[in-house]
């Protein structure tokens, strides 16, 4: 029998609250993250997208000057949000030798390395950073989250796009149950609203161009979404053998039953049109939590807004779920603060376990008129969730055709 | 052109915003690494900053014999002279 795995400590920093209870408070009340840019890049390099899903809190009112000096806003995201669920899961002992991170990036430290080539270009080598290199690598949150805490099991980076904080999860729970780790710190960061990210992403026309109206931009399910509107941000989460938590008398948020990731193999950016790997990693994540569908009380979705993306996400719920995808509270919380990429999956796991911890399904805002292919049970005001042992879901997907689903349940 | 009190001044300012040290800290008899804690690539970083602010070339192979700031600042003067 695999060892149980439980979650005793969570983290985050958000474009809807820099801190967990804020971003929980404001994710059942229903609130925008997004807002127009004020950056004079908007209007220099003539953006097709004008707003943007800023962190709420920025990472230099919690970090030191000096601290923050050395890392890329992604990695400062990092620390901030580790420092919060290590903090939150009461640890005050523990063997370093057993503590672990896996901690997930998309896209890395691309403010680093833009701001370095503007500056060999503009000024010379001798002006390029010497700490360049460590800032721009795509471990940097890992490492910097481990260099923090004293982890010294490992420090991990999983990388698979928007699916990048759910793999990393996923990672956890196979440290801790392969018996490599006791305690890991797992999740991701995500800081890259830069022009050219923006650019990129809009050139291959998958943001919202709502520019005169942010706040209702991104509208996951809703007939008229044009587009996923970019975040920033990062999660965290304190995974932990259940009888070193047991013995230590931690808060237990819930247990993390199972996880999965599977691969489309069917096209580099679309999804398959029929959600055939998510419906196969959708299953799996069941089958090793032991969760049957009708278990399932809550879908952390990973709609986006895409007109593409949120449909074959309902096939594939539908396929894993059957007659029971009816009945469960999905909430598509990327309406409220965006799309973290990377980040996005590790945020969603701590609102997945905040959902269950507190028996609430957070609030889909945007949504007026849903788009009659997708009917799915979608959570516009906050829910209750039912007593007894219940079980969530939260999907990710990622570019390169990466499926990331984790499930939850209740203890 | 500086004076060694105005370049003490101006690589103490250098010092505190790349390592959080207090100003007053850095004085002419301290080792940047026994006694500032200054790791290699921190050095490389207020070297760099040094060149800018005073307008001097420091070379790569000059850095290892800066061991303390005094070194640093009669570097930085004779380069200025």
């Amino acid at each position: 029998m695999a060892r149980k795995v439980v979650i005793t400590g969570l983290g985050a920093t958000t474009p809807i609250g820099g801190d967990v209870p804020t971003m929980w408070k404001n994710a059942l009340k229903g609130v925008s993250g997004a807002h127009t840019l004020e950056d004079d890049w908007v209007a220099k390099f003539e953006l097709p997208v004008h707003f943007a899903a800023r962190a709420s809190t920025p990472a230099l009112d919690v970090l030191t000057r000096v601290e923050a000096k050395r890392m890329d806003p992604s990695t400062q995201f990092a620390v901030v949000a580790a420092r919060e669920a290590w903090a939150d899961s009461g640890i005050t002992e523990i063997d370093h030798d057993r503590l672990a991170v896996a901690f997930a990036t998309g896209i890395g430290g691309v403010w680093t390395l833009l701001d370095a080539w503007d500056t060999l270009r503009e000024k010379g080598p001798r002006r390029v950073l010497p700490m360049t290199v460590p800032m721009l690598m795509p471990n940097g949150p890992a490492a910097a989250v481990s260099l923090d805490l004293g982890a010294r099991a490992g420090a991990h980076t999983p990388v698979s796009a928007c699916a990048s904080g759910t793999e990393a999860v996923h990672v956890g729970l196979d440290l801790i149950r392969a018996g490599k780790a006791d305690v890991v710190v797992c999740g991701g960061a995500e800081a890259a609203i830069h022009p050219m990210p923006i650019a990129a992403f809009a050139s291959m026309q998958a943001l919202s161009r709502r520019n005169d109206d942010p706040e209702h931009a991104s509208r996951p399910y809703d007939r008229d979404r044009d587009g996923f509107v970019m975040g920033e941000g990062a999660g965290a989460l304190v995974l932990e053998a259940e009888e070193h938590a047991l013995a230590r008398g931690a808060r237990i948020y819930a247990e993390l039953a199972g996880t999965s990731v599977t691969a489309d193999a069917y096209h580099i950016t679309a999804p398959d049109p029929e959600g055939l790997g998510a419906t196969r990693a959708l299953k799996a994540a069941m089958f090793d939590g032991r969760i049957q569908p009708e278990d399932i009380v809550h879908v952390n979705a990973h709609a986006t807004s895409t007109p593409v993306g949120d449909k074959p996400e309902y096939a594939a719920l539908k396929a894993a779920l059957g007659k029971h995808v009816d009945s469960v509270a999905v909430s598509a919380t990327k309406s409220q603060m965006g799309h973290l990429l990377g980040a996005s999956g590790a945020v969603e796991a701590v609102l997945t376990v905040m959902a269950i911890y507190d028996r609430k399904a957070p609030a889909t805002i945007n949504l007026e008129n849903q788009d009659p292919e997708i009917p799915l049970d979608v959570v516009t005001t906050a829910r209750d969730l039912p007593a007894g042992s219940i079980a969530a879901l939260s999907n990710s997907f990622g570019f390169g055709g990466h499926n990331a689903v984790i499930a939850v349940r209740s203890v | 052109m500086a004076n060694n009190e105005e370049i003490l001044a101006g690589l103490a300012e250098i010092v505190n915003e790349e390592t959080g040290l207090a100003t007053e800290a850095v004085e002419m008899d301290k080792s940047f690494t026994e006694d500032l804690d200054i790791d290699s690539i921190s050095m490389m970083t207020i070297v760099v900053n040094a060149e800018e602010k005073f307008g001097v070339r420091i070379p790569d192979e000059e850095v290892k014999n800066l061991k303390t700031v005094g070194d640093a600042v009669s570097f930085i003067a004779n380069a200025q002279a």
